[in-house]
């Protein structure tokens, strides 16, 4: 055939001056495992591909200047009205480029996409684990990521220098002016003097096409390449290993399934910037520091900043001649500063507490980490929280609420609602596990009832197929190494848990690593029931040695519940993990059922059959 | 002898002097009390009219704002309020106010007022009748309403200016404390418009017209008028209340549909596994 | 280098063995005729083999992958007339009005979408249905390196460091380091002419004895019978800077009519005109126009951040993260009776700053 003449030909031509023969061949091989959560950061990849395809339309158009011109254009409704040229050249591209509010539009919705799917993509990886080692700067490239888009979408936005975004601008100066002992010299030197000024909109200009972008560009090129090269974590299931990586090859499968989805990308966006109208700067008005319309907000990334600001009380310090306006910089610093501080330390913190120094590969399901993923629904009710209350007047406006009150609910619930998510969902997440070993023990229900000869009814339950079966058994040990434990055999303190702060190692380390045990035997016999599966306080040491990589346990080897069933003080999120919830350590040892009900007690060895 | 003097006998002297008085003094009392804000507009109510508006009022508003108008503990004073207040009330339906409330709400007419022959001409007998007790700015009339000739342009600096910090850019509505709020601007007539900023309702400011003149007024009515029916040529409009509801189409419109998207490509092929 | 094996059992047919769920194909290795060419010109019959096959041929079923194929091949020729309806659209459509707007939008935008959407249904059923199920192992290495290839490096970076002095001779390594500190820091010194100091800018408006209060828009001066209704409240500005937002940022202010006996402490009543107070427009919070005035409880909200200023009580703030209240403008009436300033304000405006005392 004449084309693959033609490859042959093209290929061999490169081939003789690059040598890329094994490189692709390793390249187009290469295994990506399949789940839908893998995508959300291609939906932020495509999206940032969008806005660089859109954005470079619309710069050949849009005017970055601040010079006041009076306006004669097609858009009738302001006609004569004096405005700045970048103000007038936005409205040149939406009425007088065919094509050009498609694009802005386009360009505006995959802006939102861009953090949107960062978000989402985020929390998949707080969630499962994947930040673990080898993944750790990956994630904190990541929250890089997460910053420059949040700026690049403020400066972005702030561009067409309409009267929505200039109050932003404004607010922006505000805040850099309360800065103590440089702010005000911040301000004046980026806004070229007193605000507003006529250097801002060309310096955001160039922060926003050249210098962030560029940024962006190479930490993500950065990010994908390290994702590639530690190759990407997969799901734990049926003869998925830490030492594998089970999917589909990269040429045809996974080129064809992200080639399908950047497809699907473009046409969402393509779909809201037909039929939903966004940032319609012709309705605001130019910018004017005199005027300011009801319900203004940034774009929703900006909103737990804008909520911070609005639920903060009104505390300021007049000290000898000085002010320390802690109204302003404290909810513009610490809420949001805290956050993203908080999630670049977290693997680190991680890894400290719980002394695992090993490789994962391999997905926590959210459940099996139960204190982690509290953690993680904590901080986003908090989040959630002050984003809430950055649109407060419209919330208070639309469902009839007074005004007050929302931001008096927000001072409240953003202490209190964190701590009550935490616990829920640390509860849930329990609970899930226990159906989990419900199900590991018990089989799945098919809703058969028989009846047996003795008169007694029972379900039967068909045991889980070796794919669900490696699915709920595959889960990394939270429990950290030997060095964290309490005691030696000796009763002697081990190094890391003396001192002041090896205590509240310990202690932390108890706490995060809280998790039910999966401890299938029989389902019948042995401890099954009750108890943690184990003698009063004995733990299984051998498992887990510190750093290598580490085969994650197939389903058989009772993972250690030590030291936390043991004693009250571990207690201090409710029942240590002990299955049945019969109380911790109590009946270890005993053989035979501690006789709580269920309906696959003995007596019945028949349809159930062994559960493995 | 005089004329008058040989009828004092006559049947009907008395009726006679009674006319008289009643005569002087109302033309001596309307001497005296205060001048309405001067406004060239609406011709002047004849007396039947506020006959039949005192009628209206005493059956549908006496009952908070008093007999005489002159306020209680629940209603505010209406005398100085002026026809063009009462007209703006009564029209949009906020008054007759169902109850106590932060704040009285556009709602349907009420009975007699939604009358379809005769509502409007109620409206205006009680108008009248309320203008008759104080004065007050008048209803204004067609020609001062017309959004025909009126700038949109200097109409929409005035809005952004004066009006929006309540109002929104557009007049979708917005938030003010307590309960209350500016309420969105879809459904107001022209007249309604005019009539709310002369006479500044409720926690609206009262923008008269030597602050805002008259033919400002026309030219942010024609802004208001005219963007509100101004077609939305990037598509719905999510309520031109900005980046809120915006960003609430980016999560549960784009994300979502993409998410839909990442389980169609990654799902396994027409297999479905038991019971999961 | 990594080995691809295909997770197999012997038995590699479609149908299940006995009993087990069904999973993903599996995939028998079988080597590739002899002839089969290779991307890199053919081989000679004796040069190197290409390796077994990983991937299986095609699809199993012929008849729904004919169907398939159909239904993905009418997916790309809508989308190929969608793009075509696009550029259709683009020539054929006019902007220049708001109605035309609209109408290119939705055509524009419409097509883009088919077109894309066309594209994407018809790749993902391509890739679900007639491209084989198919699921290979690969293996991974621990990331770290092994400790020999450490130790090389280790020993490549010694015998380098070694062989360009730098540990050993202090005296280079603290001078090539004293050298570059300058030239490091020199760009940020590059950016003091960004802006000029502050100096006292932010303390000083630009209302002075005698400027007259130009109402905004408009730009008419007011008397006092102008604005004599109560309940009143309008934004002014100083006459001589209708265009000069540098200095409007700071000077824009509110007056409302008040009944005299309505204002309060710490309300400066000399500050007033029978009744007329003027304030501040720009909240003390963060700088955003705070107008809005509510007639019946006498507040000025900000709509940032919903800060609440007591209007007739000298705009203390009673709401909000605001922590100073609205400076007032000292305000009387010239010789014509136009509504003047008396001086600057007695505090500086807006948003507070370190210096502010």
């Amino acid at each position: 055939m004449s084309t693959t003449k033609a490859l042959e030909g093209v290929g061999g031509f490169l081939d003789d001056r690059f040598r890329g023969a094994k490189g692709f061949r390793t390249f187009f091989r290469k295994i990506f495992p399949d789940h839908w959560t893998f995508l959300l950061g291609e939906i932020a990849l495509y999206s940032f591909i969008i806005l660089l395809l859109s954005g470079t339309f619309l710069t050949f158009w849009f005017q970055p200047s601040m010079t006041d011109v009076i306006y004669h254009g097609s858009y009738t409704h302001l006609d004569g009205v004096r405005m700045s040229e970048a103000y007038a050249s936005t409205l040149h591209i939406s009425f007088d480029v065919r094509g050009g509010l498609l694009m802005r539009q386009i360009h505006h919705w995959a802006a939102d996409l861009f953090m949107a799917a960062i978000f989402a993509h985020m929390l998949r990886i707080f969630f499962t684990g994947a930040y673990r080692k080898p993944r750790e700067v990956n994630w904190l490239i990541g929250i890089v990521l997460l910053t420059l888009g949040l700026l690049e979408g403020l400066f972005g936005y702030s561009l067409p220098d309409d009267l929505l975004s200039g109050a932003g601008l404004r607010i922006t100066e505000g805040v850099m002016q309360s800065i103590p002992v440089v702010g005000t010299y911040l301000a004046f030197f980026l806004f070229g003097g007193a605000f507003p000024g006529n250097v801002i909109i060309p310096r955001l200009y160039i922060l926003h096409v050249l210098l962030i972008p560029g940024l962006i560009l190479a930490l993500i090129t950065a990010h994908l390449f390290i994702m590639f090269h530690q190759k990407h974590t997969q799901m734990p299931g049926k003869g998925r290993t830490e030492q594998n990586v089970v999917g589909a090859p990269m040429y045809p499968y996974f080129m064809a399934k992200t080639g399908a989805f950047f497809f699907f990308t473009f046409a969402a966006l393509a779909l809201a910037a037909t039929f939903a109208q966004i940032n319609p700067v012709w309705l605001y008005g130019p910018y004017t520091p005199v005027a300011m319309s009801a319900g203004s907000q940034p774009d929703f990334y900006m909103g737990m900043l804008e909520g911070a600001l609005r639920v903060m009380v009104p505390w300021e310090w007049n000290v000898a001649g000085h002010t320390f306006s802690f109204n302003v910089f404290v909810p513009a610093l610490l809420p949001l500063g805290a956050v993203f501080t908080g999630a670049a330390l977290w693997p680190f913190i991680e890894r400290w507490v719980t002394g695992d120094k090993r490789d994962h590969h391999i997905n926590d399901r959210p459940r099996n980490a139960p204190t982690r993923t509290g953690i993680g629904v904590a901080v986003m009710t908090f989040y959630g929280v002050l984003w809430l209350e950055g649109a407060n007047d419209v919330i208070a406006d639309h469902f009839d609420i007074a005004l007050y009150t929302t931001t008096r609910i927000a001072q409240v619930a953003m202490f209190v609602g964190p701590v009550i998510a935490y616990i829920l969902t640390k509860r849930i997440c329990l609970g899930l596990q226990r159906k989990d070993l419900h199900l590991l023990e018990h089989g799945v229900e098919t809703g058969i009832i028989r009846q047996l000869p003795s008169g007694e009814f029972t379900e039967i339950a068909r045991p889980l197929s070796e794919e669900e079966r490696a699915k709920l058994v595959a889960r990394t040990q939270l429990r950290g190494p030997a060095e964290l434990e309490a005691v030696d055999e000796n009763g002697i303190p081990a190094p890391a848990t003396r001192g002041a702060i090896g205590k509240v190692r310990a202690r932390l380390n108890t706490i995060l690593t809280e998790s039910v045990e999966l401890t299938p035997t029989n389902g019948h016999g042995g401890n099954g029931h009750g108890g943690n599966g184990h003698g009063a306080g004995e733990p299984a040491r051998a498992a887990v040695p510190a750093g290598g990589p580490q085969e994650i346990s197939a389903g058989a080897g009772p993972a250690a519940s030590p030291a936390v069933s043991g004693g009250g003080g571990a207690g201090a999120v409710g029942g240590a993990g002990a299955v049945g919830g019969a109380g911790a350590g109590t009946d270890g040892g005993v053989a035979g059922h501690s006789g709580s009900a269920d309906p696959g007690s003995p007596g019945d060895p028949g349809p159930d059959g062994p559960v493995q | 002898m005089r004329w008058i003097t040989a009828r004092r006998r006559h049947p009907a002297a008395g009726f006679a002097v009674v006319l008289l008085m009643l005569v002087a003094i109302g033309a001596g009392y309307a001497a005296i009390s205060g001048p309405g804000a001067a406004s060239a507009s609406a011709p002047a109510a004849d007396q039947r009219e506020i006959a039949k508006g005192q009628d209206l009022f005493a059956a549908n508003c006496s009952t908070c704002h008093g007999l005489e108008a002159q306020g209680t503990a629940v209603a505010p004073s209406l005398i100085g309020v002026g026809a063009a207040a009462v007209d703006f009330q009564v029209s949009t339906g906020r008054m007759p106010s169902a109850g106590p409330a932060a704040e009285s709400a556009r709602k349907d007419l009420a009975v007699p007022f939604a009358s379809k022959k005769y509502g409007e001409q109620y409206i205006h007998d009680v108008a009248a009748y309320v203008q008759s007790l104080g004065g007050g700015p008048t209803i204004p009339s067609a020609s001062q309403v017309s959004t025909a000739g009126a700038s949109v342009a200097v109409g929409q600096q005035l809005f952004i200016a004066n009006c929006a910090q309540c109002h929104n850019f557009v007049g979708a509505g917005g938030a003010l404390t307590y309960g209350k709020y500016a309420p969105a601007l879809t459904q107001a007539t022209p007249t309604q418009i005019y009539e709310a900023m002369l006479t500044g309702p409720e926690a609206m400011p009262v923008f008269n017209d030597t602050t805002l003149s008259p033919e400002n007024k026309r030219n942010i009515v024609a802004y208001v008028v005219e963007t509100r029916s101004e077609p939305n040529p990037g598509g719905f409009s999510l309520g031109r209340i900005g980046p809120v509801t915006e960003g609430l189409v980016a999560f549960l419109g784009l994300l979502f549909f993409m998410v839909l998207a990442a389980l169609w490509i990654t799902a396994k092929q027409g297999k479905t596994k038991p019971n999961e | 280098m990594s080995e691809i094996s295909g997770h197999g059992e012997p038995n590699g047919s479609p149908a299940e063995a006995g009993g087990s769920h069904p999973g993903p194909r599996r995939v028998i290795g079988t080597p590739p005729p002899a002839e089969a060419r290779t991307l890199l010109g053919t081989g000679l019959p004796d040069g190197p083999q290409p390796p077994p096959r990983e991937l299986p041929a095609g699809p199993e079923d012929p008849r729904k992958a004919k169907l398939a194929e159909r239904i993905v091949a009418a997916c790309f020729i809508l989308a190929m007339l969608a793009g075509i309806g696009f550029i259709a659209a683009y020539i054929g459509l006019p902007v220049h009005t708001v109605d035309a707007v609209l109408r290119s939008n939705l055509a524009l935008g419409t097509a883009l979408s088919v077109a894309f959407l066309g594209l994407g249904v018809g790749a993902t059923i391509w890739v679900r249905h007639l491209m084989p199920d198919v699921e290979l192992t690969e293996a991974r290495k621990p990331m770290a390196s092994t400790p020999e290839d450490r130790a090389a490096f280790a020993e490549t970076f010694a015998e380098g460091a070694d062989a360009s002095q730098f540990v050993k001779r202090p005296l280079l390594r603290r001078t090539l380091i004293a050298a570059t500190l300058p030239l490091a820091v020199a760009p940020v010194v590059l950016l003091r002419d960004m802006g000029p100091l502050p100096g006292t800018s932010l303390r000083h408006t630009v209302w002075k004895k005698g400027t007259r209060l130009m109402e905004f828009v408009t730009y008419q001066p007011l008397t006092p019978a102008d604005f004599s209704s109560p309940g009143g409240m309008v934004t002014v500005i100083p006459e001589g800077y209708e265009y000069d937002d540098d200095e409007l940022a700071k000077a824009a202010t509110i007056i409302i009519k008040f009944r005299p006996e309505e204002l309060e402490k710490p309300t400066v009543l000399n500050w007033t005109v029978d009744g007329i107070v003027a304030y501040s427009k720009i909240c003390t919070h963060l700088g955003c126009p705070a107008s809005l005035y509510e007639q019946t409880t006498h507040h000025i909200l900000c709509p940032c951040h919903q800060s609440t200023f007591d209007a007739p009580r000298g705009a203390q703030v009673i709401f909000g993260p605001a922590a100073r209240p609205l400076p007032q403008l000292p305000i009387t009436t010239n010789a014509e009776g136009y509504l003047v300033a008396q001086s600057d304000f007695h505090e500086p405006v807006g948003p507070s700053f370190w210096e502010r005392g």
